[in-house]
């Protein structure tokens, strides 16, 4: 089990969170073509320590959250709400 | 071995005397006993047989790390096998067996593996993959398949109940400050510090009593130390075990509630499942001490010397009259002094040459006869221990030195600190020469050990190591100021004499690691002789380390031997990683409540209760319970979907579908969401208006289908498939949240807040009409098909309104807020009787769906492009959309991929199921070239129909007979590919 510290919510357990992919992807335009989506949605990197992933506390608030986290010990280095936005919102509450 | 139980002292209750059956005959214990102890003093001396040899097995320990005297508990449904018989504790009329012995443990037949050891050495089992050694008789995987069926049956301890578990389990949750795991001596300081500077402890103790080995010691001062624990306000859980420390500080606790009582509250449960949250984990569990391998060192009656030390003083028990205690350090004299002031005959060996005076001189004042430079080498006995050979040291050598008569034989080997829990969190045990044990190595989880666990021998030094964690975990939080010092590891005065085999050049021995699966000293030689170098390869080929004690008392010997056999050092060998559960946890706690119909939530549309009071039978879809079909008068299930389907397509049908996601779009932005995630045009949908719309996935590949209603400039009203339904609302905000931070847009579920119904058929409008204030609001006119209307119904219920159509009939889908549920269904209910309507569950559904070639989850199960089925023309070309750029990328638009087709028998009596594999007629095997996904009989063309696909789809196969088979069910029915719009392929019927 890993508690992950939801910006709106507090401290919670993962079993309220859903797994969404790869945060550090920027997602091209609609248009773009077959080459930049294929990119974007089948390579991955493996990666061996801090990786950025996108988390949803849907038991929760409902958040969509960029979340750093080890692969390896699992430790979690930060976690913010993806849209910007309600970033500035959640300091603010 | 002959033990008697002394007249005064233990922590046992003389005046509660309990009985219990041992193999079906009664004996005699007191309140306080373990089974172990109660056996032990009843002289039952063979509790089992062993793993692979049939040995006997007797008791080995007073503790968790037991590996000889397993037993099953309880009867029939109710049994439990492999209970450690020390950790039971008696209770009155308990009812215990021994195990994995035919006819009983005393005499057993399958002891003559004994003679065939030979043959059933460490990789016995491997090996006869490559058929039985020494011929590699019986090779191949035939015959292999065959005697393999024995060896399993031979294998293994108890035996499970094949019954379902009667018991109750529960999960908890809780949150501390500091968790403290374990209440000897170290745990108590700990949380009376900790508790102290007002941090909220739980502290929790695998045993039924609060002490560790203050249990076997002054139980006078523990008493003192409880009352204090109480009020400091420490949260204290008994026979509660935690066995697994896990990530961000949770830890899982099994809690044993009523494996102890004689009598079992109906409202309790028999364990529970608990899962704590901590800030800091203080862990005191303690040390195990180690055995010697030695010949036959398996025998009944060889016990460890500090479990001979509980039942002494706990137990009050005197386990032998003639007692040789075998030691290595310092930690076995008390318990011989003990022994001897006790009015046992104690003769005391000790490994090393030399000792400090004060140490012998108490022993020799007890009347303990001592003798140094000496070690067990060979037990003698047949069922049980009456003389025990020993071998003096002789440089690295040991040699045949006489033998003493006895019937109980204490070991120490030295003592391994439990460091199980920092194991969970991979952190590896490092060798420490000094004290040959291996110890927790530094580490920055939030885990501080204390006492033995931290390799502190002296109980002065265990008390001082555990005040010292709890300061430190307060300095953590901020709370004390004051210093706090660690004692240095170790403690004895005398150092120890590693000692972990004891062989005499020349002499064949059978000297036991891994009690419960009859590893032995050679199988670790013949482990390494057979190339396996590390400890991880051997643990797993001679099984050491592998039963359910997990290697808590052999381990240690395992990996010197092997260390020996590489000439390594243990430092360079290190240890097999100690995984959770730290003791076995049942499954049933696990499962906790989350059984049978509470294994997933379940979901009812508020028109659940209507819906059986009309005669509905209700299915299971995902979450949901929808209603089936409703017979009459004794209908089957075909008898009434058929009839439902054709009453629906004469009259009109009512279908409860409140189980489809619903989801409010709102914002000046929500016209651009649309747009970009259906694959046709959204952006000019007028207001009033909905329109059918399909989403893909980024791959291209279909995600989910359904409606959107225009209700005013910047709102949408969205349903989804009942089964994507929570996925569709995850993937909105997802786009929104993370892709498109600019677009304006609210997304909500409104699922549960509004209910609604499909009314279809010919007559659908009369009788809505009836039941709405303004009739006239859903005339052809004022409600088209695909228009949208918000309107209220008589009594001025709020309603929405759109003429959409799955059926194929002209039809509305009407949705109210949940509260209104029943009284909306009521008055249109009244008004489809009177015109001879009726109403329709989800096998009439699927027919009417079906018959239409409309798709749903069966179809568009995650491979199906929009193309695939049928839908092509649905894909603008004149945007871009989600899934756009993919959707015919290479493979995608391959012209012989599967395609969406109707199929219909060729025999029109003919059946055929979901799930057939679509043949050539020539070529009967392998994956086909189409599959079948739905089937139903249609009442309107009189025979049975499906949908399926087909490789290059409906102009490839029109006119070919293919074949439906099914190889499970033996089933082959010749069938011809049709379009999948089987009925009314115009859509003349919903338009009217």
């Amino acid at each position: 089990m890993i508690r992950i510290k939801c910006p709106y919510c507090g401290d919670r357990d993962h079993s309220e969170f859903t797994y969404g992919g790869d945060g550090s992807i920027v997602y091209p335009e609609l248009d773009a073509s077959v080459e930049d989506w294929t990119n974007a949605i089948f390579f991955r990197k493996n990666i061996y320590g801090i990786q950025t992933e996108t988390w949803q506390h849907v038991h929760g608030c409902r958040l969509w959250l960029k979340i750093k986290r080890s692969t390896i010990t699992h430790e979690i280095e930060s976690i913010e709400p993806a849209h910007k936005e309600i970033i500035k919102m959640v300091k603010n509450k | 071995m002959t033990a008697k139980r002394l007249i005064t002292g233990g922590l046992i209750d003389r005046s509660k005397k309990l009985q219990f059956f041992w193999d079906n005959k009664k004996y005699f214990g007191y309140q306080g006993d373990t089974l172990a102890s109660a056996l032990l003093v009843n002289n039952i001396k063979i509790i089992g047989r062993s793993f692979k040899y049939h040995r006997p097995r007797g008791i080995m320990s007073a503790g968790v790390e037991e590996s000889g005297a397993l037993v099953t508990i309880g009867k029939n449904e109710y049994r439990d096998p492999n209970v450690r018989a020390t950790t039971q504790e008696l209770y009155d009329g308990l009812n215990a067996f021994s195990q994995n012995a035919f006819p009983n443990a005393k005499f057993d037949l399958g002891a003559i593996n004994n003679l065939f050891n030979r043959f059933f050495a460490a990789g016995f089992y491997y090996k006869t993959f490559m058929g039985i050694p020494p011929f590699e008789w019986g090779k191949g995987t035939k015959i292999w398949m065959f005697y393999e069926n024995f060896i399993r049956k031979a294998a293994g301890m108890g035996s499970a109940s094949k019954k379902p578990d009667p018991d109750k389990y529960e999960h908890m949750n809780d949150y501390c400050d500091v968790i403290i795991v374990g209440s000897g001596p170290a745990g108590i300081a700990a949380a009376l510090e900790a508790a102290s500077n007002k941090l909220d402890v739980i502290l929790v103790e695998q045993d039924s009593d609060l002490g560790g080995s203050y249990l076997s010691e002054d139980s006078k001062n523990l008493k003192n130390k409880i009352s204090d624990l109480k009020n400091a306000g420490v949260r204290i859980l008994l026979r509660t075990t935690v066995f697994g420390l896990y990530d961000s500080g949770v830890a899982g606790l099994l809690e044993r509630v009523s494996d102890h009582k004689a009598v079992k509250s109906k409202y309790e449960p028999r364990q529970r499942f608990w899962t704590v949250r901590s800030r800091h984990t203080i862990v005191a569990t303690g040390a195990f001490e180690r055995h010697i391998a030695f010949g036959n060192n398996d025998l009944p009656g060889i016990m460890s010397a500090s479990s001979v030390d509980i039942y002494l003083n706990r137990f009050s028990i005197l386990a032998g009259k003639k007692i040789v205690v075998c030691t290595n350090n310092d930690s076995a004299y008390s318990t011989a002094i003990k022994l001897a002031n006790s009015g046992a005959e104690v003769k005391l060996i000790d490994a090393r040459s030399s000792v400090g005076s004060v140490l012998t001189e108490n022993a020799l004042n007890s009347g303990v006869f001592v003798k140094m430079n000496a070690a067990p080498f060979q037990a003698r006995g047949y069922t049980e221990i009456n003389k025990i050979d020993l071998a003096e040291s002789e440089g690295n050598r040991w040699n045949n030195t006489g033998s003493e008569e006895c019937d109980l034989l204490a070991i120490s080997g030295g003592w391994s600190p439990t460091v199980h829990l920092l194991s969970h969190r991979g952190i590896r045990p490092k060798w420490n020469e000094e004290n040959a044990c291996f110890v927790a190595d530094d580490h920055s989880e939030p885990i501080t050990l204390a006492g033995s666990a931290a390799g502190y021998w002296n109980s002065e030094d265990c008390i001082n190591s555990g005040k010292s964690a709890g300061i430190k975990v307060a300095h953590l939080f901020g709370k004390e100021k004051s210093s706090y010092s660690l004692p240095n590891i170790g403690g004895w005065n005398n150092p120890i004499k590693p000692v972990y085999e004891v062989r005499v050049s020349g002499k064949q021995t059978k000297s036991f690691i891994d009690f419960q699966h009859d590893v032995t000293c050679d199988d670790i030689r013949l482990a390494h002789r057979e190339g396996f170098v590390s400890v991880e390869h051997l643990k797993r080929y001679t099984t050491l380390g592998m039963a359910n004690d997990q290697g808590k008392m052999g381990n240690v010997i395992g990996i010197a031997l092997m260390a020996e056999a590489l000439g390594k050092k243990i430092s360079e060998v290190g240890t097999t990683t100690f995984r959770p559960p730290f003791t076995p946890v049942s499954l049933g706690a696990l499962a906790g409540r989350n059984t049978f119909q509470h294994f997933r939530a379940l979901r009812r549309s508020p028109l659940h209760d209507w819906n059986l009071s009309h005669g509905a039978v209700m299915i299971e879809a995902g979450l949901w319970q929808r209603p089936w079909y409703f017979p009459q008068n004794n209908e089957t299930l075909s008898d009434a979907y058929i009839r439902e389907t054709a009453t629906t397509r004469k009259s009109v049908g009512i279908c409860d579908v409140t189980s489809l996601g619903k989801i409010a779009i709102q914002g000046p932005d929500s016209t651009e969401l649309l747009n970009r995630i259906y694959t046709n045009p959204f952006a000019k949908l007028p207001i009033g208006k909905a329109r059918y719309g399909i989403m893909l996935r980024d791959d291209g590949i279909v995600m989910d289908d359904g409606t959107s209603w225009r209700l005013s400039e910047n709102e949408y009203f969205m349903t989804t498939s009942t089964a994507q339904a929570a996925r569709v609302i995850a993937w909105l905000e997802e786009l929104l949240q993370i892709r498109w931070t600019d677009l304006k847009v609210h997304v909500t579920s409104v699922s549960e807040q509004w209910c609604g119904i499909s009314v279809a058929g010919p007559m659908s409008r009369e009788c809505i009409s009836k039941c709405l204030k303004s009739p006239e609001i859903i005339s052809n006119e004022n409600l088209p098909f695909m228009g949208v209307v918000e309107t209220n119904l008589k009594q001025d219920i709020p309603c929405r309104i759109a003429r959409i159509s799955f059926s194929g009939e002209m039809a509305f889908e009407i949705y109210v807020p949940s509260d209104y549920a029943n009284e909306m269904m009521e008055m249109i209910w009244i008004e489809t009787e009177k015109v001879g309507g009726c109403l329709y569950g989800l096998e009439a559904l699927g027919a009417l769906r079906i018959e239409k070639g409309h798709v749903t989850g069966a179809e568009l199960d995650g491979r199906v492009t929009i193309d695939d089925a049928g839908l092509g023309k649905m894909a603008s070309t004149k945007k871009s959309y989600i899934g756009s750029a993919m959707r015919t990328r290479g493979v995608l638009s391959d012209v012989n991929r599967e395609q969406l087709v109707g199929i219909f028998p060729k025999n029109k009596n003919a059946t055929f199921d979901a799930g057939s594999i679509i043949c050539k007629p020539s070529e009967l095997k392998g994956f086909g070239v189409g599959r079948i996904t739905s089937v139903t009989h249609s009442p309107e063309l009189g025979h049975w129909i499906g949908l399926g696909f087909i490789s290059g789809g409906y102009n490839l196969w029109k006119d070919k007979t293919v074949i439906a088979t099914d190889p499970v069910r033996n089933k082959n029915v010749e069938v011809e590919i049709v379009i999948p719009h089987m009925f009314d392929p115009q859509g003349e019927r919903m338009h009217g």
